[in-house]
């Protein structure tokens, strides 16, 4: 199949589907609507599961007990109702579920607005529900890219036993482009037999699973979270992704930027180019694992003068760039959160004032 | 002549937490029987609450899953959604059930889901130490209202049963109660009925079964069944209060029927 031009939302269903997974729960909202409004008439279509529930919260656990019960499943929201959403992910993580959310972030906090953001950076990173726990966190920038980190996740999900965030902007969602669905990217069967829920007759054998999350006794749940922890410590070593950009001479400036504003970045890393200011970019392709040994290494370069964090939020990456820069170069932040996509202009500005 | 009383299959063999007198064992036991007379234990899913049953998997031997506080009814929604051949029942306490998982319950009964739900109510929170619920009786003292509920602050409280077969969607809703061998026997004709429906494909299936806390009542076990019978039964009547069987008209009466 050759590129089909498509909405970033309907191409994110339409990869889910090409991926393996047939089971969508969600509940709509702005500026992510279409994902549910074209599954509703293409997973019928596919022989799939598509159900609207009555709240994110209840979603969430749907999605739970679809996953526990050991079938793919994903669900698609934005930045207020993955806050919802938050609780059962925690319990999802807990009982070591694969599962797949994708968040198309608009601004906040509260009911902020409707437009691209990326200020949900901390509550997908960091866990975001109560808890010891982390996500996989993938961020495109590009609808191809959504689509194949989309076919990717299950995956990985399954892989970690853990559920994967895709974490888009608006823009990513809303924005059509020419995409494909490359055959090679569905998910593999794997067998859930050793922990699903999945009926002791489907297993052909007589002892039952058990999917929990309470651990009463402190030693037990201390044990659990260790191995919580090494889990993610092995996609530290595994599965950290992220892409440089014109790294490959000397540059003054370090960029770090992702998603829809990496790409802004990309253009003004261009024209200044074409002023003689020479400028380089990490953009990470994982969020958590951090691509932290790349960001230092690069920031540590001879002629790197300072390095400069650009996202759609009010710094929340850039306490990860500064993590990762270890104190070796001065790092700043630029950008704006009302729901305006800094320009080119407005990013080499302040690309020239650290040039000095 | 062979055995004529043993443990179900369905059992397993561990002594419970729950607290003498308490219902929770009575009301585990009839589900287990009517699994194993139903022989659905192989593709059965128990998904259970939060509260006194949050540790019920212990106590049998098929699969299950642990739910949020309320939210059981959307993990067995994911759960029969994605697998309709498999047997999914929740198992729901008050504070659970009626109270953070309102939303969750009636949704789920709306949408006809096809798994079936075994409600405790006992009139107060059990695990967390006898807090009031939606369901604590008018002057009924708990913890949280030490003084005795007083409806001008708390509302009276709530029907479930009622409430669900309000819903337009067709169901089998039923109120049954443990508090004595002859409510027992008809207790365990409704869950068998509920899952047989479930096992059809019919409609979403509720069983509320009106149980006794002792320990959170602060009485003795025959104390807290007399009570029960003096104090709940005349509020939350036993009865059938919906059949898919009934049509439109019959349904949009909410009166109990005898049964």
């Amino acid at each position: 199949m050759g590129k089909v031009l498509m909405k970033g939302n309907e191409a994110i269903g339409e990869a889910a589907i090409r991926a393996g997974c047939l089971n969508y729960f969600a509940y709509p909202i702005t500026p992510q609507s279409e994902v549910a409004e074209y599954l509703a008439r293409r997973l019928p279509e596919a022989g799939g599961v598509f159900l609207q529930g009555e709240s994110e919260v209840a979603v969430s656990y749907m999605i739970f007990g679809a996953a526990a019960s050991g079938e793919r499943v994903f669900t698609t929201s934005s930045s207020p109702g993955i806050s919802l959403m938050s609780e059962g992910i925690s319990y999802i993580t807990a009982a070591q579920c694969p599962a797949v959310f994708v968040n198309i972030m608009r601004g906040g906090p509260g009911l902020g607005g409707i437009l691209p953001s990326q200020a949900d950076y901390m509550q997908s990173v960091k866990g975001g529900g109560h808890g010891d726990y982390k996500l996989l966190v993938m961020a495109p920038a590009s609808v191809q890219e959504a689509v194949e980190m989309m076919m990717g996740a299950f995956s990985l999900a399954e892989k970690y036993r853990n559920p994967v965030m895709i974490l888009g902007d608006g823009l990513i969602g809303q924005m059509m482009e020419p995409v494909e669905f490359p055959e090679h990217l569905k998910a593999k069967p794997s067998n859930k037999d050793e922990w699903a829920t999945n009926g002791m007759e489907t297993r052909n054998r007589n002892q039952r699973n058990l999917v929990k999350t309470l651990y009463l006794d402190p030693e037990e749940l201390n044990s659990h979270n260790l191995m919580l922890k090494a889990k993610y410590e092995r996609m530290e070593k595994e599965d950290v992704r992220h892409e440089a950009y014109n790294v490959e001479g000397d540059y003054h400036v370090l960029m770090v930027s992702y998603g829809t504003m990496s790409r802004v970045c990309r253009t003004a890393i261009d024209n200044l180019k074409d002023q003689g200011f020479e400028v380089g970019m990490i953009r990470p392709q994982t969020l958590f694992p951090f691509p932290k040994t790349a960001i230092y290494d690069a920031a540590r370069k001879q002629s790197c003068q300072a390095v400069l964090c650009v996202e759609m939020s009010m710094g929340q990456m850039a306490e990860d760039v500064e993590r990762s820069v270890c104190g070796q170069r001065p790092v700043h932040w630029y950008g704006k959160c009302g729901g305006e996509v800094p320009t080119p202009e407005e990013v080499m500005e302040e690309v020239k004032k650290l040039k000095g | 002549m062979g055995k004529t009383f043993q443990k179900p299959e369905a059992l397993a063999d561990t002594i419970t937490h729950y607290c003498p007198g308490c219902t929770h064992g009575v009301a585990h036991r009839l589900v287990a029987e009517v699994i194993d007379e139903l022989g659905i234990r192989g593709r059965t899913v128990g998904v259970a609450p939060v509260g006194c049953a949050v540790l019920m998997y212990n106590y049998f031997t098929f699969d299950f899953q642990e739910a949020a506080h309320g939210r059981a009814p959307a993990v067995a929604t994911g759960i029969k959604r994605v697998r309709p051949d498999l047997v999914v029942f929740t198992y729901q306490g008050d504070g659970d059930l009626a109270s953070i998982g309102m939303g969750e319950i009636v949704h789920a009964a709306n949408r006809g889901e096809k798994f079936t739900v075994i409600f405790i109510n006992n009139a107060v929170y059990g695990m967390t130490g006898g807090q009031m619920a939606p369901t604590t009786m008018p002057d009924q003292r708990t913890t949280t209202s030490p003084f005795g509920r007083k409806i001008a602050d708390t509302g009276m409280p709530i029907k479930m049963s009622e409430l669900l077969a309000a819903l337009q969607t067709p169901a089998y809703i039923t109120r049954q109660t443990l508090l004595n061998p002859k409510y027992i026997n008809k207790a365990k004709k409704a869950i068998k009925k509920a899952f047989t429906y479930q096992l059809e494909n019919t409609c979403f299936s509720f069983v509320e079964l009106v149980s006794t806390c002792p320990t959170n009542w602060g009485m003795t076990p025959l104390d807290a069944i007399n009570w029960a019978k003096k104090k709940m039964l005349p509020y939350y009547s036993l009865g059938v209060f919906k059949t898919p069987e009934e049509d439109e008209s019959a349904t949009s009466s909410s009166s109990a029927k005898n049964g």
